[in-house]
């Protein structure tokens, strides 16, 4: 272990990864085991989000683990002006490990200085939400049973999606081919690109998914969102470009897998739903594993 | 003759203390806002807008009986890293120093992601420097990065 806290993906190895993965799959097996019995754990969600305080908090109660937190603001007292210092550190006196999800970038980082107890990243801002990105990883070790040389799409919204750059950052590590598919205006940024080159990792950007689909053995969609366009004609011009549709499925690789972070707006088509191709609702049913064995790893918790 | 007597009328002689020398002409105010200048109560001789080959217009601050401590002489790396300190005792140049960035700052700007809990929150910003030339900085919270064009010194 690298660090007592999991606040960016990259605070962790490939050692740590492959320890995570190992122990998301003997938790995929066992879900319901008794290893938090008697400890708290607090999930502090500053800014609302359903999907990943569920899977947070799923994942503490199968393992017997009590849950204590806030859902949203508006109920806490950071409404009346106190700090995050303060809070953290009141809410650290409560419990054995914070999961925390804040509105500002780097929030984590510095609850993790202040701490005594183990912090979760449960996402700040637009900069890390590194469990997602261990659950993505689950995703695809799991449904193509190894990580390394595998060919990539992701598609969408690469420049401001945080899980596509995390996950870029840590798929580096396995050697794999990317496609970058998106709109003009929202490209991966140069830095990615240049990591990418300083690491003798191929990838090529595309404007067009059809290009790339039938090759990937991963598919990566991500939302488009409207108001990250300056002009509103761009977007009505593009939007239709970055929807998966079940017949555009026809060719692609048996062992291909379509993976989504949710939620889905209207990039994925129901009609691809049924699909043996569709991954995504299993992909959020991993996250329970993947955040079961992440805090276990973090309180040192053998099973 | 003609040389020096140019020079004895643009630096007159120090005693001791420090010659902060090649800082862009444009830089001089922000090097003596970053050193606290108006703090310190001995001489302090500035000149601007001097002629120099390698800056085309440099500045010079001359400053008695004061010697930098190390973390003052990383402030002035981050505004003008082509700076060049003379330590001057009895007249004499005793020692040369280069200015150079260290490989991580604390303290001395803000990160320039309005986003970032180093702007809303009482944390000291903390960067790696991840280039030196021009100078760009990597938010130890953020993850994002700040270049010398938006540097706000604190």
């Amino acid at each position: 272990m690298t660090t007592k806290s999991l606040v960016s993906i990259s605070d962790y190895k490939v050692d740590d990864y492959n320890r995570i993965l190992q122990l998301a799959s003997e938790f995929e097996a066992n879900s319901y085991q008794n290893l938090l019995h008697g400890r708290v754990i607090a999930t502090l969600f500053f800014e609302p989000s359903t999907r990943t305080r569920l899977s947070f908090e799923s994942a503490i109660n199968r393992l017997r683990g009590r849950v204590i937190g806030f859902a949203d603001i508006g109920t806490t007292s950071s409404t009346k002006g106190e700090s995050l210092h303060d809070s953290i550190r009141m809410v650290a006196s409560y419990c054995d490990l914070i999961v925390m999800r804040h509105p500002l970038e780097g929030a984590a980082k510095y609850a993790s200085e202040i701490s005594p107890v183990p912090i979760i990243n449960a996402g700040d801002g637009a900069n890390q939400h590194p469990t997602q990105t261990l659950l993505d990883m689950y995703s695809i070790l799991k449904t193509q049973g190894t990580l390394h040389n595998l060919k990539i799409t992701l598609i969408g919204d690469l420049k401001y999606g945080r899980t596509v750059h995390s996950l870029i950052m840590a798929m580096m590590n396995y050697n794999p081919t990317f496609y970058f598919v998106s709109p003009p205006e929202l490209k991966l940024p140069n830095e990615y690109k240049q990591t990418l080159a300083k690491h003798n990792i191929a990838y090529s950007e595309h404007a067009d998914m059809q290009e790339v689909l039938d090759i990937s053995d991963i598919v990566y969609m991500t939302r488009v969102q409207k108001e990250r366009f300056s002009d509103p004609m761009e977007y009505e011009k593009t939007k239709n470009l970055y929807v998966l549709k079940n017949d555009m499925l026809t060719h692609t690789k048996e062992n291909m897998k379509i993976l989504h972070p949710l939620p889905r707006v209207n990039e994925i088509s129901m009609c691809v739903d049924a699909s043996p191709k569709a991954y995504y609702f299993e992909q959020a049913k991993n996250g329970v594993y993947a955040r079961q064995a992440i805090i276990c790893h973090l309180l040192g918790i053998n099973i | 003759m003609g040389d020096i007597q140019g020079r004895h009328l643009i630096v007159s002689a120090l005693k001791n203390g420090t010659v902060i020398d090649h800082i862009p002409s444009e830089s001089l105010f922000k090097v003596i806002s970053i050193l606290k200048l108006e703090t310190i109560h001995s001489q302090i001789t500035f000149g601007t807008n001097l002629e120099s080959k390698k800056l085309g217009s440099k500045a010079i601050i001359k400053i008695s009986d004061k010697f930098f401590e190390q973390d003052d002489i990383n402030k002035i790396a981050i505004i003008v890293p082509e700076a060049k300190l003379n330590i001057i005792k009895n007249y004499e140049v005793v020692e040369k120093m280069i200015v150079s960035l260290p490989d991580s700052i604390e303290g001395i700007t803000k990160c320039f992601n309005p986003q970032c809990i180093t702007n809303h929150e009482k944390v000291v910003p903390k960067f790696t420097v991840i280039e030196k030339s021009p100078v760009s900085l990597l938010c130890r919270y953020c993850e994002k990065i700040t270049d010398q064009e938006h540097f706000i010194l604190i």
